[in-house]
């Protein structure tokens, strides 16, 4: 697919600057403008059916999309219950103010940052090494690309359950390499750090190809005159990545570095799968329970939707603070280089 | 610009540099052969990414005192087809591959037609509040889907349709990648004197989308309905919470629910995941370049 559209794409560009002939072009013209006028539904048609075309997605946006954001935030000044989620009761601000004394909702946000970071940064690491390396002509690079996605084929709940088997503690396949290795055995479903450790894993394991392909594309869109200057003022490879690659792909960076903040503030089926209890909580003792499955806890098995919105809210808030730091960062960035 | 550096493939004829695919990185990246770490960094990458997919397969064909064994098996045993079976049967997987299948079918389908449509028009028509509604179109990729699970569960309360297929479907026809993807495709690959010519000959924007821009936008259709498939295929959460077990589960409900039982039959549990992957699996074996394509190609102008 990606052939024939970038094969197709120059023409495109090229083509249109030439143009046709003056005389043509005009003719065209006046006879277009001849027909516009003739017809007023065309006039209307011209008008009104760009509306007509975006309109399907945005009504569904309304209902499935802006609707249930903002009901959610008014949902959270409310007392409700899952058992009859009509009857809405004002509570104001006291989901939240109960929200912040709860112990176990700082431990999930605690959780979702620690694992949040422990699987974002090796995550877009290695996927940035990968790429680097993928840039390189290979023998079955194809082979290589596919291949390095088959994780993201996989669904969270194959992968989960798989990894629980791996990371079993008395027979698991990575205790036993451990033990290969002269180290003892971790307890990961039990243990705080390990079974953060583990749950990361399934995440990195998830979505380092995917991530590693979005840095191919934009490592093969930089021109290859840049590395050659560089090459000239005597740069070796590791000065080129640093000083050509790494600048050029800055956009990228924060593009990935967005998608996954979101996706590891909401890391949900994971943690729930990985539990040995089968349990909502996030291992016995909450170890690894995130703020979505603090959420869905609140929500559907204590039935308090009221304060699993307020959860949901909070969420969001942290997102858009997530976000405004990171355009900050980036524009700085632009600024000193 | 000089050029003096010769690249070090420029010698031979070098092929694979010259095939049609993506001359932009026949150009910049193609350049340097990757030496042998290269490719020893790749295969142990390749097997990271492989192994737990045919260990899947391997626990699967054990039985479960194997399983609790120490090494733990490295190859297949003798069980596979039979613990497949059971697994089939136990989660009622084949109903769930059927409801799985239509919904990921219909929102694909959905999406695809409502992306490119309005992508046509975010690209090549002008009309009042355009870039406000694109600014729209990119701000809703950031709202985290979690924030609504709440009021579409009321909603989904409400119409009573709990446990049953159209709630799984229906907050899934809406994407704004789909809108933003199709939008960054059509602008470079439909010229503007094709739709000004259909125009001059008189049609209307309907035929112009039926007649141009659907056989224009075909490839990146395809490459947006395999991605949405594969997207919907997977999703957990929102079918996870309504959808319960019982009735019209997906298949990664269904999954899901095998690892649930008091004691789990480890075995089993292996063979239902590796069902529950092997669709998407031979997807990406028969379609995999493309969906390589199309992930790079979004990413890259995105």
């Amino acid at each position: 697919m990606t052939t024939r559209h970038d094969t197709a794409a120059p023409p495109t560009e090229g083509g249109a600057a030439p143009g046709r002939p003056p005389g043509d072009a005009v003719a065209a013209q006046k006879e277009r403008r001849r027909r516009e006028r003739l017809s007023r539904r065309w006039q209307r048609d011209l008008r009104w059916s760009p509306y007509a075309f975006v309109s399907p997605f945005f009504l569904l946006f309304i209902a499935f999309g802006l609707f249930p954001l903002i009901y959610t935030g008014w949902a959270s000044l409310h007392q409700v219950e899952l058992t009859a989620p009509t009857d809405m009761n004002w509570v104001g601000m006291r989901n939240y103010t109960r929200l912040f004394d709860d112990d176990f909702f700082w431990n999930a946000a605690k959780n979702t940052l620690t694992i949040g970071i422990i699987s974002t940064v090796p995550q877009l690491l290695m996927a940035m090494g990968i790429a680097h390396i993928l840039n390189y002509k290979l023998r079955a690079s194809t082979f290589f690309r596919v291949a390095m996605l088959a994780p993201y084929a996989t669904s969270i709940a194959a992968a989960s359950l798989v990894f629980v088997l791996l990371f079993g503690r008395d027979y698991g396949m990575i205790n036993w390499a451990l033990d290969f290795a002269g180290i003892d055995p971790l307890d990961w479903q039990n243990d705080k750090w390990p079974s953060q450790i583990a749950v990361s894993t399934i995440i990195v394991w998830r979505w380092t190809g995917y991530n590693a392909l979005i840095y191919l594309a934009a490592m093969q869109a930089i021109p290859h005159d840049l590395y050659e200057s560089a090459a000239l003022d005597g740069a070796n490879r590791w000065q080129q990545f640093i000083h050509v690659t790494l600048p050029s792909l800055r956009p990228t960076i924060l593009f990935t570095v967005v998608v996954s903040t979101i996706g590891a503030s909401q890391v949900f089926g994971e943690p729930l799968l990985f539990d040995a209890n089968k349990g909502t909580s996030g291992g016995a003792e909450h170890q690894f329970q995130t703020l979505g499955l603090y959420l869905y806890e609140q929500g559907w098995v204590a039935q308090h939707l009221g304060r699993a919105s307020a959860i949901a809210w909070t969420m969001f808030l942290i997102l858009i603070v997530i976000g405004i730091v990171n355009y900050v960062l980036s524009r700085r960035l632009r600024a000193s280089s | 610009m000089t050029t003096t550096l010769t690249p070090p493939d420029a010698k031979p004829p070098a092929e694979r540099a010259r095939r049609p695919r993506m001359p932009k990185s026949a150009r910049a990246g193609g350049q340097l052969h990757g030496g042998p770490i290269a490719y020893a960094i790749m295969i142990v990458f390749t097997i990271v990414s492989l192994f737990p997919l045919v260990w899947t397969a391997i626990a699967a064909s054990r039985d479960n005192q194997r399983l609790a064994q120490t090494p733990p098996p490295f190859w297949f045993g003798s069980g596979l087809f039979d613990k497949l079976e059971i697994a089939w049967k136990d989660a009622n997987l084949g109903e769930a591959f059927l409801n799985t299948t239509i919904v990921a079918g219909v929102s694909a389908a959905t999406i695809v037609v409502l992306s490119t449509i309005a992508g046509f028009a975010f690209a090549k028509l002008r009309f009042r509040g355009r870039g406000a509604l694109m600014l729209i179109v990119i701000g809703t990729m950031m709202v985290p889907p979690q924030l609504s699970v709440i009021p579409l569960y009321m909603m989904v309360a409400k119409l009573d349709w709990t446990d049953q297929l159209q709630a799984v479907i229906f907050p899934s026809l809406v994407s704004a990648f789909g809108v933003f993807f199709m939008r960054q495709y059509l602008i470079q690959a439909l010229p503007d004197e094709i739709i000004e010519a259909a125009r001059v000959d008189g049609a209307s924007s309907w035929r112009v989308v039926w007649h141009v821009v659907f056989p224009a936008a075909r490839p990146a259709m395809a490459v947006l309905g395999m991605l949405t498939f594969v997207q919907t295929w997977n999703d957990f959460m929102w079918p996870f919470l309504v959808l319960t077990q019982m009735g019209n589960p997906t298949v990664q409900v269904a999954v899901a629910g095998l690892g649930r039982g008091y004691t789990p039959d480890q075995s089993l549990i292996m063979a239902g995941a590796l069902l529950g992957t092997l669709p998407l699996l031979l997807v990406f074996a028969i379609f995999g370049k493309q969906i390589v394509g199309g992930i790079m190609q979004g990413a890259v102008k995105g």
